[in-house]
């Protein structure tokens, strides 16, 4: 069959195109690799939605949250002053994307969709609550996104809904998302991990943690947030949730990292997104994304 | 079934006629005759096939062509103003930053959209600007020395 391709104007129109069987691309960041690597092959009908005006932006909601636009691109979020302070974690994870030259072609919602275990951006939406906002020729619909990622490259999305945005809900405190790479850029987590925690006065009120790359979808830890909340966000606390994320995590042995490698630094990257999002919370204002490595650049963090 | 599109690159206007799974890349190089740019990876992996597109890098081996469609483009072959080299290549040559050179048009343009957006930028941040641009030749020290003296040339 020979290759179709419209680029919708407006939104009936890309949803007509999904309606009648064709596939979405975006920035292509993920979608056009993946089929050069032989993961899938390109769609026989492809609708190109990057023109897509009403898929753009950042809002603030009336109740005190973001509606992200699904063509908004990591670089987007990285500039955007009201990400990096409210959702710093979110920030850190659209920093270290891809390249520069992915990131202002890659889109969030392209990041969610290809729903990659591995994905930068999962842990931060999934701790913060985050909801997917699904629209079809049927009408619309909202799914959290920890629902919505169902397993490796598998959402719980029609082929005929598109993701317009995601919204967040309102968020105070601190977060971060860290992970463990080989390499700056063009990189994806070997393991990642993502925490978010609100004070309550000296302590440590709400925690949220997940794991990336560690699980067939990203998830929470209840355990690791357990040992978090009401506590003093002390070594000790932080020690214990990297411990059970480590436990948690039921990683896979591949090219890039043997099972018993991940395990192991689930604890030591889940500490270092834990301790950073308290001390982002307790007003000390790290880089994002924070170093990749600490002691490479000289900064002592424990 | 193939597609009409206009391709402006380097700022002359190109209309094409292609099909929906060729790349940016596949068609200025083999289409409009512009080898500059290389494939390495083909893979998104080594940006040796870098091009500016609406001003921001883009890997165009992984772009679709039609997507750039009425889009403003520009390859290593836009950066010379006629006869007169750009001062990142004038200081890639001077700085020791091309030995086989296969890397060096993406190591320019990534240079270039790096430059654009922040003039002044410290050893770090070119090295972090550049690391999605793999070189397998010069230990890159030569490269980084390049961009440095380049921006400093321009400012």
């Amino acid at each position: 069959m020979s290759a179709t391709y419209t680029a919708a104007a407006t939104l009936p129109e890309a949803l007509a195109a999904l309606a009648s069987g064709a596939r979405p691309v975006a920035g292509g960041t993920d979608l056009v690799v993946g089929a050069r690597q032989g993961k899938a092959p390109l769609p026989d009908s492809l609708v190109a939605i990057h023109g897509l005006a009403e898929l753009r932006g950042i809002a603030e909601t009336g109740g005190g949250g973001l509606r992200i636009g699904a063509l908004v691109s990591h670089a987007d979020l990285v500039a955007h002053p009201a990400v990096r302070e409210r959702y710093t974690a979110l920030a850190d994870a659209s920093a270290i994307v891809g390249s520069h030259a992915t990131r202002h072609v890659g889109t969030l919602g392209g990041n969610v969709m290809n729903a990659s275990p591995a994905m930068e951006t999962g842990g931060p939406l999934i701790c913060f609550g985050a909801e997917a906002v699904l629209v079809s020729e049927s009408g619309e619909r909202r799914v959290a996104v920890a629902d919505l990622l169902t397993g490796p490259g598998r959402t719980a999305a029609r082929p005929d809904e598109l993701l317009v945005a995601i919204e967040l809900p309102a968020a105070a405190g601190g977060s971060c998302y860290a992970r463990l790479e080989y390499r700056r850029q063009m990189e994806i987590a070997v393991v990642g991990a993502t925490c978010a925690v609100t004070l309550e006065g000296a302590r440590i009120g709400s925690a949220r943690v997940a794991i990336t790359a560690l699980t067939p979808r990203i998830v929470r830890v209840p355990d690791a947030e357990s040992a978090l909340a009401g506590g003093d966000g002390g070594a000790g606390a932080v020690q214990a949730a990297g411990d059970a994320a480590a436990a948690a995590a039921q990683p896979i042995s591949d090219v890039r990292a043997s099972a018993d490698y991940r395990r192991a630094m689930a604890a030591v990257i889940a500490r270092r997104a834990v301790t950073a999002a308290i001390a982002r919370a307790r007003g000390s204002s790290d880089s994002v994304p924070i170093p990749a490595s600490p002691a490479l650049h000289g900064a002592d963090r424990d | 079934m193939r597609y009409d599109a206009v391709l402006n690159v380097n700022g002359t206007d190109f209309p094409v006629e292609i099909e929906p799974h060729r790349s940016l890349l596949s068609v200025v190089r083999t289409e409009l005759g512009m080898p500059g740019s290389k494939e390495g990876c083909d893979d998104s992996e080594c940006g040796a096939c870098m091009m500016l597109l609406d001003g921001r890098p883009v890997n165009s081996c992984s772009y679709l062509a039609l997507q750039a469609d009425g889009r403003k483009i520009v390859t290593v072959e836009g950066l010379a103003d006629g006869g007169e080299l750009h001062p990142l290549q004038r200081q890639f040559l001077a700085q020791g930053g091309v030995q086989c050179g296969f890397c060096t048009p993406g190591m320019l343009i990534s240079a270039k959209a790096l430059l654009d957006q922040n003039p002044a930028p410290s050893e770090d941040e070119i090295r972090i600007a550049l690391s999605g641009n793999l070189c397998r030749c010069t230990g890159y020290q030569g490269i980084v020395r390049a961009v440095q003296a380049a921006a400093a040339e321009i400012a």
